[in-house]
């Protein structure tokens, strides 16, 4: 190969993805995870985590098959990080240290209230002044808890991680809300093209899901109410779409410039080929109404990649199933594309993974990855009454075979987030 | 090609801490060549000492009070210090500007409800099924808003809306390291030629009883109002919560030439790490670390700011490195005037560092008695942050000619 076949269209280095390892609701690894994907199986089941009696929302996608020493969010988040990193790595072909950054997509990190509750339970009677801060207060005064302290530092997470996989420097936290995961894959794309680095771990994670998380996110009517069904609950694109289902998950992006993965031999997954964002400055929650922003972001990752929307044969949408992501994708997408939309299949992980926040980006990334590999659409599950406003092929219900090279991976997010991804089977 | 490096250059500083607000106060305090005496209330949070909110007037960069209430304060300092920032570089109401800006914002969380956290806690003593009360109440009590208000990266969000700023928005986290990261990044993807111009900062408030919690789990916190930042045998006496909301408007040096912008200072380099600090670990990364980043052979006409924690073992073992590696450069305790901003700390330190490297007389000392009076104007600068658990970070920048 030449020297000019490890660049891109702007003489960057092409940045190859070597290694993967994702956990979902519907499983650890990508065996286990792909398999029930392109059966079309949900991973939504009842909340179990927590009491959820009297709550609107008692479902979730939480993932509970992983052991975690001291329930909570750093806890969780770390482990489903560690075994998609080993999973990545291992893929990968590679040991002991990593030797490049680390890029951690990471829940917000608080105390969790079965924390505070013990905390409140040690304050003294003479000690139960003012407000609970300043009794927690008093507590801490007289002896110290450093593993409260530790749960609830957002830096918690990718430190273990630096120091679990050796990564290099100063692991990078990030959040960029819905979109967390596709920025920790930017980051890393980033870095290498920067000639910072020859490869980089992208990790996003996501094991925050209590009951406070959940109330927040009901009180903001984001979340569907369908509990009774709860694998038909999350059905992105149809009309009597409700809400999206909390879920957890993790994925890891072992990501090289493709020059030194081919010298060492490595076994080439795919091409982050081009990455794009653009924030919405319209409202926290809401997207502008003309959808420019999302717009712009999708354009952005095309331009980034150098090739158009019509080299994409494949979308996987953010689809969260609530009312407002998904027309305003539609409007986005049917903007960019065209009409040329009808003809490329736009299919929603989301329906059967729920939405994984923070780790969703980089979780839908490396599904979007092995639709390439494999040659099959994954489905959007639960399309039984398809909202005509919305006249997507979703690939609805079963999945299909099909040739892709290129793919869009779209995540957008609260507070005005968008991050596009666009990959490649092979250098463009 | 990508391997063209580009000068990163600070065009606009947006700072607001319990000295003052804006730039223009901040030279005034620290200028007139004694160290100023800090804002500090030992009172309110006592036994603690917090640098408080200055008087501020959120309506002079938040106009809309719509936006005011969609926030609580860590939000709406950012956001302010942000607008001064913007507004400082002449990028305020420059849509197409903004439209194509970066932002890296370092954040923690936002504000709790301490009254409703109040309520649970003490009711949860009365009950045995805690778990059913907690969603009662969380579902009858917290305000639907107060979400978004707490969300981390809600702050570049409202920063977004309110600043018209949307080229990109990423928020990093991790306490000090945030702050750290978030520079790194920009400063490397200017550099790189991936930016040309970008919004970089944190926001810090230090009244919050919520954030004493976390650091009070390790008996962090000063508990001695009436000893000084410094002890004499080089220990400190613990943190302090400093307010603080710093951000920076970084540019390609091309990119400030082409608009004939006022430029600072440049942004020579920023390099930053994390791991053990048992035995010599420490030293010997931030040995390396000040090596990575050029930071070798200062003399007296160098300053070092020096963003110790306070924590005591740990701030000694810092002023020590800096005896030993800078020993003619007089270090500004930024702990001592300021306090600790955890995330803002870093931009702080770097945002005081442009202060000096724009000014024409020299920087007054910070910890009266401790720092050492500089010689003259600053030619350069060396900004540390060493995380009160983790992360250490080190910049140097210069004195444009």
């Amino acid at each position: 190969m030449s020297k000019a076949a490890y660049k891109d269209h702007l003489g960057r280095p092409l940045v190859a993805v070597t290694g993967m390892g994702v956990v979902s609701s519907l499983g650890q690894g990508i065996e286990d995870n792909w398999a029930a994907l392109t059966a079309g199986k949900s991973g939504i089941h009842p909340i179990t985590r927590f009491p959820s009696d009297g709550l609107s929302t008692r479902i979730c996608g939480t993932v509970d098959f992983i052991d975690i020493p001291v329930a909570n969010a750093v806890e969780r988040s770390f482990a489903f990080a560690r075994e998609t990193t080993i999973e990545a790595l291992a893929q990968a072909g590679l040991s002991g240290d990593f030797g490049g950054p680390l890029f951690l997509a990471a829940p917000p990190i608080e105390a969790e209230w079965g924390a505070r509750f013990e905390l409140g339970d040690r304050v003294k009677p003479e000690q139960m002044t003012g407000n609970a801060y300043e009794q927690f207060l008093a507590v801490l005064r007289e002896q110290a808890d450093p593993a409260f302290h530790e749960a609830a530092l957002f830096g918690a997470i990718s430190e273990r991680l630096a120091d679990m996989f050796g990564t290099r420097g100063l692991p990078v936290t990030l959040s960029t809300a819905c979109a967390s995961g596709a920025t920790a894959i930017q980051l890393g794309v980033e870095a290498i093209r920067q000639g910072r680095t020859d490869r980089a771990l992208s990790v996003a994670t996501d094991g925050s899901v209590s009951a406070e998380a959940l109330i927040r996110f009901s009180l903001l009517s984001a979340l569907s109410t369908s509990n009774d069904e709860p694998e038909k609950a999350s059905r992105p694109f149809t009309k009597d779409r409700d809400g999206f289902v909390i879920a957890e998950g993790a994925a890891t992006l072992v990501l090289e410039s493709l020059e030194t993965a081919l010298a060492r031999g490595a076994r080439v997954l795919g091409i982050i080929s081009g990455c794009g964002e653009k924030a919405d400055d319209f409202h926290r929650t809401r997207s502008s109404p003309g959808g420019a922003p999302a717009i712009a972001t999708i354009r952005a990752a095309l331009d980034d990649a150098g090739i158009s929307a019509d080299e994409i044969g494949y979308i996987n949408a953010h689809g969260t199933s609530t009312p407002e992501n998904d027309k305003m994708e539609y409007l986005s997408l049917s903007t960019v594309f065209g009409e040329r939309m009808a003809d490329v299949p736009v299919s929603s992980n989301k329906s059967m993974i729920g939405h994984t926040l923070t780790a969703a980006g980089a979780v839908e990334a490396v599904f979007s990855l092995l639709t390439m590999s494999t040659g099959t659409l994954p489905p959007t599950i639960n399309y039984d009454n398809p909202d005509p406003a919305i006249p997507l092929d979703v690939v609805p219900n079963v999945k299909r075979d099909a040739t892709v090279t290129s793919v869009l991976s779209n995540s957008f997010g609260f507070g005005g987030q968008n991050a596009c991804l666009v990959m490649s089977a092979e250098p463009a | 090609m990508t391997d063209k490096r580009h000068e990163v250059v600070v065009t606009g500083i947006g700072l607001v801490t319990s000295l003052g607000v804006g730039r223009q106060a901040h030279h005034d305090a620290l200028m007139g060549g004694t160290a100023p005496v800090a804002n500090a209330d030992s009172e309110r949070f006592a036994p603690y000492t917090v640098h408080p909110l200055p008087e501020i007037d959120w309506s002079a960069q938040i106009p809309r009070r719509g936006d005011q209430r969609q926030m609580e304060n860590w939000q709406r300092l950012g956001v302010y210090a942000a607008g001064l920032a913007l507004d400082d570089a002449g990028f305020k109401d420059d849509l197409e500007a903004c439209s194509s800006m970066d932002m890296i914002v370092a954040a923690g969380g936002g504000e709790r409800d301490t009254t409703v956290d109040t309520l649970i806690v003490e009711e949860g003593r009365k009950r045995n099924d805690r778990e059913q009360l907690l969603n009662e109440k969380l579902t009858t009590e917290l305000r639907p808003t107060l979400f978004l208000a707490q969300l981390s990266n809600l702050l570049a969000g409202n920063i977004s809306i309110v600043h018209k700023v949307t080229g990109s928005s990423r928020t990093v986290m991790g306490e000090e390291g945030a702050g750290i990261s978030a520079i790194e990044i920009a400063h490397a993807r200017i550099a790189a030629g991936q930016s040309t111009h970008s919004l970089v900062g944190g926001a810090y408030i230090a009244e919050r009883l919520d954030m004493m919690m976390v650091l009070e789990a390790v008996q962090g916190l000063g508990k001695t109002p009436d000893r000084p930042f410094w002890n004499a045998d080089g220990t400190a006496n613990g943190m302090n919560f400093g307010t603080s909301g710093a951000f920076l408007v970084l540019e390609s040096l091309e990119h400030a030439t082409a608009r004939g912008a006022h430029v600072y200072a440049r942004l020579d380099a920023v390099a930053a790490d994390r791991g053990l600090r048992d035995g010599e670990r420490l030293e010997q990364r931030l040995i390396r670390l000040s090596e990575d980043a050029g930071a070798t052979g200062t003399g007296a006409d160098s300053v070092v700011f020096c963003g110790a924690s306070g924590f005591p073992e740990l701030s000694a073992r810092e002023r020590s490195f800096l005896k030993a590696r800078f020993p003619d450069a007089p270090v500004r305790t930024i702990g001592a005037l300021f306090g600790h901003s955890l995330e803002a700390q870093f931009p702080t330190g770097l945002a005081l560092a442009c202060l000096a490297l724009d000014a024409d007389a020299a920087i007054s000392p910070f910890a009266a008695g401790e720092d050492a009076a500089a010689t003259g104007a600053a030619q350069s600068a060396i900004v540390t942050t060493i995380g009160h658990i983790r992360g250490e970070g080190i910049a140097r920048l210069s004195r444009m000619p």
